[in-house]
């Protein structure tokens, strides 16, 4: 009987190619779009995790509080030691200094007198000890624009943008005008040895980065540091992983009433970043219940408009002694088929897409200019192992759906009215 | 041969509702049909004939009275029964033949067989027999579209043969046929009856198919009008 119906479904293309093709489409879609924003967020988690968040931050109690004034005077100290306990109790985590500034960059002229004066947002960031974890999280090799990176002391790598707009070049010099740990004004020149463009507004805007090394001197911040940011060491985000990391950490620094004891801060809890997660985590669930909502109608109309063409079929078959459940679950199963096949196919053009768009990106830097908030520039699609079946539940429950709601008319016929029926 | 009883029908009444009332479509019918009878059921549009196949082919059941087919009670039956009764032991052909467009003659015949899970190399000879009675060997991988009406109908007999019913039903079988092509069909058929002893009961007014008769009960406005046995 299986392959009667086989035989059947093949040859009648109008219940095999038309609900087979609008399966396919549906399930490309749902894949693509699956993967898409799946891709946005782990481009946003991974950006704001590379440049600012990391998979968790420890910082000072007070510091935690008051995060977007940079308050270096509120910045942890004793930092060697602190990482010295903090490598040897997570094995598991890779762990970064960093210091955050802001300060005034002045591009002097000739004779030493301001030429030029912009406000700056400084990183400081381990670039000459060797270790190339930070230069490798700042994509920095690639973002380079001109110039080189820092390979001596006292270099400063500045955004393109910013390097333009006070027209300072590879080899010029900039005097960094900040204030020091304890409060005091710092003055400190620096070579530019290269300028960066990382594809994303905010970094783009007014950004520098010196080594560690050279920004503890200028402020004043030996051994100290206003962040120590945590990575897994695949570098993937993931919620439970650092939720155990999160618990040893808070059994081995307790909470106390001490302001500058370290604390720890997870990237959900920074930036909001964990309602945008949430948020999209949402909107791709609503998206693919909508997808399956819409593609159950289409597929019931599908199944009405074919139910309709097969009218006398039905008709015969019950004549000769098939019961309407039999014929209810024929149709039933050729829709299992035709959702499996549609669903396969769907989803593998879903996937080269996706893979296509994973590895090339779109690329909306010019749209994102003037935007304020850390996101990516180039969206990419992620595929994820979700990828794979998550088409097949809309292509096989729409069309299991639709099927039953258009199959129950079986039931509505009357066989006293066959003979009538199949008179036409 | 025509002794033992088959179908056997007292004071069957049915009625519909329909806008302006209770319609009797048959109004206290008596009647016994033996094994291998060639029987019409003949009269004007509207005369209860094809109401009366209905019942008799468990497609529709008795409003009052008694209706017993192949010894099973029609009004008893549940609506799987009745789909098994006329999967197992009926056939039926139509007057639009209506065969499965996409399948071939030879799939078109063995799905009755389908439905009863006959096994794969019991359906084979069955169908081949099938169409063989009905000459119809050479056309086994043909569609329904590309024989001609006489071919169709032939084809629909043939699935209705397959299985060797006790009974089989026929409304208007010749409607759509010329005048060479009823006689064919109907010459067919009275070889068929000869040859397994089946049942032909038919629902008609068309003169080329009461030629054939053995036995013709005539229906006018919902009740035996004449009972009457032929020489054929």
């Amino acid at each position: 009987m299986i392959r009667f119906l086989l035989r059947g479904i093949l040859r009648d293309k109008q219940r095999s190619l038309l609900p087979v093709v609008i399966v396919i489409i549906g399930v490309m879609l749902t894949v693509f779009l699956f993967c898409w924003l799946r891709g946005i967020l782990n481009d946003s988690i991974e950006l704001n995790a590379r440049f600012n968040a990391g998979h968790v931050k420890i910082m000072t109690a007070a510091y935690a509080k008051n995060v977007d004034q940079i308050p270096n005077d509120l910045a942890l100290i004793g930092v060697d030691t602190l990482l010295t306990k903090l490598k040897k109790e997570f094995p598991d985590m890779k762990w970064g200094q960093r210091i955050h500034f802001g300060g005034l960059i002045d591009a002097p002229d000739s004779k030493g007198e301001t030429r030029a004066q912009g406000p700056a947002v400084g990183f400081g960031i381990d670039m000459l000890s060797g270790d190339h974890s930070e230069i490798e999280r700042f994509n920095l090799e690639k973002s380079l624009r001109r110039g080189r990176l820092p390979v001596h002391s006292r270099e400063i790598l500045m955004s393109e943008e910013f390097s333009r707009k006070l027209k300072v070049n590879p080899g010029d010099t900039v005097t960094l005008i900040g204030s020091t740990m304890n409060g005091s004004m710092a003055m400190s020149n620096y070579t530019v040895s290269g300028t960066i463009v990382f594809g994303t507004g905010p970094m783009d805007q007014g950004s520098v980065i010196v080594d560690l090394k050279d920004v503890r001197n200028a402020l004043d911040m030996d051994n100290a540091a206003g962040e120590i940011v945590g990575y897994l060491k695949d570098n993937y985000y993931d919620e439970e992983k650092i939720g155990q990391v999160v618990a040893r950490f808070n059994r081995l620094f307790p909470v106390s009433n001490d302001e500058y004891a370290p604390v720890i801060i997870t990237l959900r809890q920074q930036n909001s970043l964990g309602d945008m997660i949430d948020e999209i985590k949402g909107i791709g669930a609503f998206a693919v219940f909508i997808f399956v909502l819409s593609m159950s109608l289409v597929l019931w109309n599908a199944g009405l408009l074919g139910g309709l063409r097969r009218y006398p079929e039905f008709g015969i078959r019950l004549a000769i002694g098939e019961d309407y459940s039999h014929i209810y679950k024929t149709m039933i199963y050729e829709s299992i088929l035709i959702g499996l096949i549609g669903s396969f196919i769907g989803t593998s053009i879903g996937l080269l897409i996706s893979l296509y768009m994973q590895k090339h990106g779109l690329d909306l830097s010019s749209m994102l200019k003037n935007a304020t908030i850390l996101m990516p520039a180039v969206f990419h699609t992620q595929i994820t192992s979700a990828a794979f079946f998550i088409g097949f539940i809309p292509g096989l429950l729409s069309t299991v759906i639709g099927t039953m709601l258009s199959g129950i008319g079986i039931y509505k016929r009357k066989t006293a009215q066959l003979f009538k029926e199949l008179e036409a | 041969m025509e002794n033992s009883t088959l179908i056997t029908i007292e004071a069957l009444k049915k009625h519909f509702l329909t806008m302006s009332g209770r319609f009797t479509a048959l109004n206290g019918i008596d009647l016994t049909i033996g094994k291998a009878e060639f029987t019409g059921v003949v009269g004007p549009s509207g005369s209860g004939k094809t109401t009366l196949l209905n019942i008799i082919g468990s497609l529709d059941s008795p409003s009052e009275g008694r209706a017993v087919v192949l010894g099973q009670s029609i009004s008893d039956l549940n609506v799987k029964q009745a789909a098994l009764l006329r999967r197992s032991r009926l056939g039926f052909i139509f007057q639009s033949y209506n065969l499965l467009p996409v399948y071939t003659v030879f799939e078109n015949v063995e799905f009755p067989l389908l439905l009863l899970r006959f096994d794969d190399s019991q359906r084979r000879r069955m169908v081949m027999d099938s169409l063989e009675w009905l000459g119809l060997t050479d056309k086994a991988k043909s569609k329904p579209a590309q024989l001609s009406g006489g071919e169709c109908q032939r084809v629909a007999i043939a699935r209705a043969m397959v299985k060797k019913p006790e009974i089989v039903l026929a409304d208007e079988p010749t409607a759509n046929l010329d005048a060479a092509n009823s006689h064919h069909i109907l010459k067919t058929m009275v070889q068929l009856n000869k040859e397994f002893n089946t049942t032909f009961i038919f629902a008609t007014h068309d003169d080329k198919v009461i030629g054939y008769l053995r036995r013709k009960i005539s229906l006018i406005d919902g009740k035996v009008a004449k009972d009457e046995f032929t020489n054929n």
